[in-house]
């Protein structure tokens, strides 16, 4: 398996995943440019968090014209694996990858804790090595996290199982119907905003993000193996 | 725009003298250094880089005082930032530096352009910068313009480290009413880097090119420098200009594009400068200075945002987020694809010259011509006067205050609510702490400790600087400070390796500021060769003042430390029930300049006892030696509230509670005899601990399942409910803030 | 040449919490008769050519400034210049 992981200007979290996949969890990956605009050889896509552009217009707004982004656009609709965090849920949705928008928290700032989070579908590629329902713990660390969808939209997503996690004791930024994290129709773009590659050792604490790394993994093998 | 006087003219009307330069300076530079008057544009030039700020030439004779030296220095004082060797060929890279006075002005810029510009001086070194402190001191949350500052101050420090993706994963936060008018900013960056990637602020080899890389050149922050120089006044609104506004999407392109340049293309690349202070004018004269060469810049180069600037303007513009350097001969178009690359514009304007002139051409006309030394080496040091304070020597005469009439519990719960006691979660959450996924603890324990990936090793950091004690006694003051510290690291787990300042006073031409200075180093000098650690950076930050009003003599110490085994780093928390509880260090009546004074008394007064540096270290390493030999479940320093709140401390956010019976009285509780820790340790360890510890461990107790403290002191007994003593220490700042008063 | 401002707001039925503190403070300082205050913001667009001013407004706004999940917008002519 090889993971792109996708760089905009004002990317900061891209060693954070990077370092996941390849420190921790020994799966190649690369850095992709934003200039770049091909995803040739990759079997999935990472977008990290951090302040593309500055977070200036709106959180994502600018890099969604990024040269990568037709690629990602591609990738996605050919069903591979895209993942995004923080920054990249963002653009996720200002991309129109992923339904809905991201707003500024409710409490106007910038919030890094750790919280706790269900997870409402294991049945997705980068869930299925959790159980449904399990309560795990995972770090935010944004200032634009409300998620927000209009009713009829809200209602799809319920009903579709496509909010993947849900903040389980506290909403922490105002998002409708607590949610954390959803795919888009098909399952295959995941977008939230905690950090679980913020989560993958023991020596920082907290392993809990570890096994959507591996769900991605585990569901690698499973097609290679049905070949 | 003041139309332009001529030589003659600022001879007669002495604009220079609302500058900050003296007439005795002015008549120096012109007769001595010169030999002809100075224009304009000079005079400007010469006002600014002779500001206390920029020379330093009334803190200098006492910074002398500090060791500088060490087997571990790689770079001391003089360049952006110290440097000390960590082994592995790697080095860590710290400084921490002052943004008081902006913040007061403007505090959500003021805050987050300090932040930026010790980013810069950072990775001007040729580091990755990997972690930001900052040490704030506030005004009592009694007042709707504090509770803004607060708000604000923090704003720009999240602001701009979150987006830098640089964590923030330590600090402090105090509050007294003297920091009311002039809070204090003082802002740490550390980085890491390989130590062949180590850089210089140096402009030599004739013929190379200076080049300006970064944001475009406006009018803001003109005379920022000499700003910073001089006392606050209410009336002195006009000021605001002088205040910059930050870029930190702009630096954090400005930082991966000179961390490109200074880790692959060295072959391109003379020297690195930040434009940090006074601007272009002193990045350019320092980098000639610094290797004794000439320089001849080209105004109308400089990228510019506003039309119609004057060379004057230029040259002293503090536009954020710009560096200079110097690139060898033949190689500026590659650097400009690399920056370009970034979207960031490079420009050459100028050349290294032969001979010692520093020449700048505007518009056609030659504007500045004078020796580059007579701007950096030749300022007129300023010897200051020293008198002792008139209230130490009265303080002397008096009583020593001690704690009477007292309600044990009551006055525990009340002291956890105390601001600077209480729990800083909601300041420390809105910075992003983890970003770049190194830091194992983070805010809220004694020291931030981050891991060094591929290796085992981790570094320990924190800030440190109480005024109160300072204030009462600025010699042992000083000393307290760096111990603290280094206590602070020892109970990570870290051995202290050097340490950056920071030192806040007012206006040091008064004669008992400067003996406070004066006298504040000579301690803090003291502690750090008793420690055998050096001071390889810092900043000074004078004339914290409103209308006259002086701050508590404030000297930041910032300290990194290193852990040989990342694994055995420690934290404050209790782990187990059953560990059995050890105060280290003995407790006598220490309440000058204490928590519990402050807060009974409303003021602070009394004298501290001198303290036993080697013996203190002597302690310190005590300590060291059972953390790293992995005897403790934790360590927490003793330090504001005592024993009572450190034991409190260790509870929260556990399940665990404790049983604890102290030879003490119930005041003693809240002495802050200095040199003492809390530390718990597994009964398996017990005998091997208390060996290592020899006397110096006092059995005080056990950590208990249940969350409940009873605590016997030789006064009574108490049962302490730590669930209440908890959310009234975490519920104190965020309702203090939320409060109409 | 034609100096446009393009006011961004949120719509009607999004949760503007700033706009809610920003009230409330307002009301605190002696304003009892303030309802509700709500934050927008606003882009002076200068532009070379103006035809079919409407269109290209919208365009930008569309493929841009405005996120039409939240927000939604307006234009006035603030000058014009020969």
């Amino acid at each position: 398996m090889r993971v792109a992981v996708v760089v905009f200007p004002g990317s900061n979290c891209d060693i954070d995943l990077y370092e996941a996949l390849t420190s921790v969890c020994k799966v190649e990956a690369a850095y992709v440019s934003y200039q770049q605009d091909n995803l040739a050889g990759f079997d999935a896509v990472m977008l990290p968090g951090g302040f593309s552009y500055g977070d200036y217009l709106r959180c994502g707004a600018i890099a969604r014209f990024s040269n990568i982004m037709p690629a990602i656009q591609q990738f996605a609709a050919q069903g591979k694996p895209v993942f995004g965090t923080c920054n990249g849920f963002q653009i996720l949705t200002e991309a129109g990858l992923l339904p809905g928008a991201l707003k500024q928290n409710d409490s106007l700032k910038f919030v890094c804790k750790t919280v706790a989070l269900r997870v409402e579908n294991n049945q997705t590629v980068f869930t299925n090595q959790y159980q449904a329902g399990e309560v795990i713990q995972l770090p935010i660390a944004h200032a634009d996290g409300s998620y927000y969808a209009d009713q009829e939209t809200l209602a799809a997503l319920e009903a579709n199982h496509q909010v993947v996690f849900r903040y389980a004791t506290e909403n922490p930024n105002g998002s409708l119907n607590d949610i954390a994290g959803i795919t888009n129709r098909r399952g295959n773009v995941l977008g939230m905003m905690p950090h679980p590659e913020r989560a993958v050792e023991q020596l920082l604490g907290n392993t809990d993000g570890l096994r959507l790394f591996k769900s991605l993994l585990a569901g690698q093998t499973i097609k290679e193996a049905a070949h | 725009m003041t139309k332009k006087l001529t030589p003659e003219q600022i001879q007669q009307q002495k604009p220079y003298l609302a500058w900050g330069l003296s007439e005795k300076e002015y008549d120096y530079i012109s007769q001595r250094l010169l030999g002809r008057l100075p224009n304009y544009t000079e005079t400007g030039l010469f006002a600014v880089m002779w500001s206390e700020h920029c020379s330093y030439k009334m803190s200098k004779p006492v910074l002398r005082e500090f060791p500088s030296t060490g087997k571990r220095v790689l770079q001391g004082p003089g360049e952006g930032a110290g440097i000390l060797d960590i082994g592995d060929q790697q080095a860590v890279v710290f400084k921490a530096e002052s943004h008081n006075h902006p913040s007061a002005v403007e505090p959500y810029e003021g805050a987050a352009t300090g932040v930026g510009g010790i980013i810069r001086d950072i990775f001007s070194m040729g580091a990755r910068p990997i972690a930001m402190l900052d040490s704030l001191h506030f005004g009592e949350i009694d007042q709707p313009r504090t509770k803004y500052l607060i708000n604000e101050i923090v704003a720009g420090i999240g602001g701009y480290g979150n987006c830098m993706g640089i964590p923030t994963v330590g600090g402090e936060t105090t509050f007294d009413p003297c920091y009311t008018g002039n809070p204090l900013v003082n802002a740490m960056c550390v980085g890491l880097m390989d130590q062949a990637d180590m850089q210089k602020g140096r402009a030599q080899g004739i013929g190379n090119a200076v080049m300006y890389v970064g944001a475009k050149t406006g009018r803001d922050g003109i005379h920022g420098a000499t700003f910073a120089s001089a006392d606050f006044a209410d009336d002195k609104e006009t000021q605001r200009s002088a205040v910059q506004v930050g870029d930190p999407f702009m630096e954090k392109l400005l930082l991966e594009a000179c961390l490109e340049l200074t880790h692959k293309h060295q072959d391109w690349l003379i020297g690195i400068q930040d434009m940090g202070a006074a601007g272009l004018v002193s990045s350019s004269c320092e980098m000639a200075a610094k290797a004794d060469s000439g320089m001849e810049l080209e105004l109308d180069q400089v990228p510019q945002r506003e039309p119609g600037m004057s060379a004057y303007e230029i040259m002293l513009s503090e536009s954020q987020e710009r560096m200079l350097l110097c690139i060898k001969k033949g190689f500026e178009k590659p650097v400009q694809d690399l920056f370009e690359s970034y979207g960031l514009e490079a420009v050459v304007i100028g050349r290294v010259t032969a001979g010692h002139q520093y020449i700048l051409h505007h518009q056609g006309n030659k504007v500045t011509d004078i020796p580059v030394s007579s701007l950096t080496d030749d300022v007129l040091e300023e010897q200051g006067t020293e008198v002792m304070p008139s209230r130490l020597q009265q303080a002397a005469l008096q009583p020593v205050w001690q704690p009477t009439e007292f309600d044990f519990a009551a006055t525990f719960y009340q002291m956890l609510q105390q601001p600077t006691i209480a729990a800083k979660t909601s300041i420390t959450q809105t910075y992003d702490s983890q970003v770049r996924t190194n830091t194992v603890v983070g805010p809220g324990s004694d020291a931030a400790v981050l891991r060094i990936r591929r290796t085992t090793k981790g570094l320990a950091m924190t800030t440190d600087g109480n005024g109160r004690f300072v204030y009462l006694n600025p010699e042992i003051g000083g000393k307290l400070a760096v111990l603290e510290a280094a206590a602070n690291l020892v109970a990570s787990g870290a051995e202290p390796l050097g340490i950056t300042d920071c030192l806040n006073y007012g206006d040091p031409h008064d004669p008992e500021v400067y003996w406070e200075l004066h006298q504040s180093v000579k301690g803090m000098a003291a502690a750090c060769r008793a420690l055998e650690i050096p001071v390889i950076s810092g900043n000074v930050s004078l004339y914290n003042e409103t209308n006259q009003q002086a701050i508590y003599p404030t000297p930041m110490v910032g300290m990194v430390g290193l852990i040989n085994d990342i694994q055995k780093y420690e934290t404050i928390k209790l782990k187990n029930a059953g560990d059995k509880l050890f105060l280290i260090g003995t407790t006598t009546d220490d309440y000058a300049g204490s928590e519990l004074q402050k807060m009974l008394q409303h003021e602070i007064s009394g004298q501290l006892a001198d303290i036993d540096l080697k013996q203190q270290v002597a302690g310190l390493q005590q300590v060291l030696h059972a953390v790293q030999a992995g005897l403790t479940s934790s360590v927490h320093d003793l330090s504001e509230g005592g024993l009572a709140i450190a034991l409190a401390e260790s509870t929260f956010a556990t399940d665990l509670g404790l049983q604890v019976t102290v030879p003490l009285t119930d005041a003693q509780l809240f002495s802050e005899t200095p040199g003492r820790f809390l530390i718990s340790v597994a009964p398996a360890k017990v005998a091997q601990f208390t060996e290592l510890m020899q006397d110096k461990a006092l059995l005080i107790g056990e950590v208990i399942p249940q969350k409940k403290f009873e605590l016997k002191t030789l006064t009574a007994t108490y049962q302490l409910d730590l669930l209440r003593a908890q959310k009234l220490w975490e519920d104190a700042i965020p309702c203090l803030m939320k409060s109409k008063a | 040449m034609k100096k446009v401002r393009i006011y961004v707001t949120y719509k009607e039925s999004v949760f503007d919490p700033q706009g809610e503190t920003i009230t409330t403070a307002v009301k605190s300082l002696g304003f009892p008769q303030v309802k509700e205050i709500n934050v927008g913001k606003f882009f002076d667009v200068t532009l070379l050519e103006t035809a079919d001013l409407d269109q290209t407004i919208a365009a930008i706004s569309e493929k841009l400034l405005v996120n039409f999940n939240l927000e939604t917008y307006h234009y006035q002519v603030l000058e014009e210049q020969k």
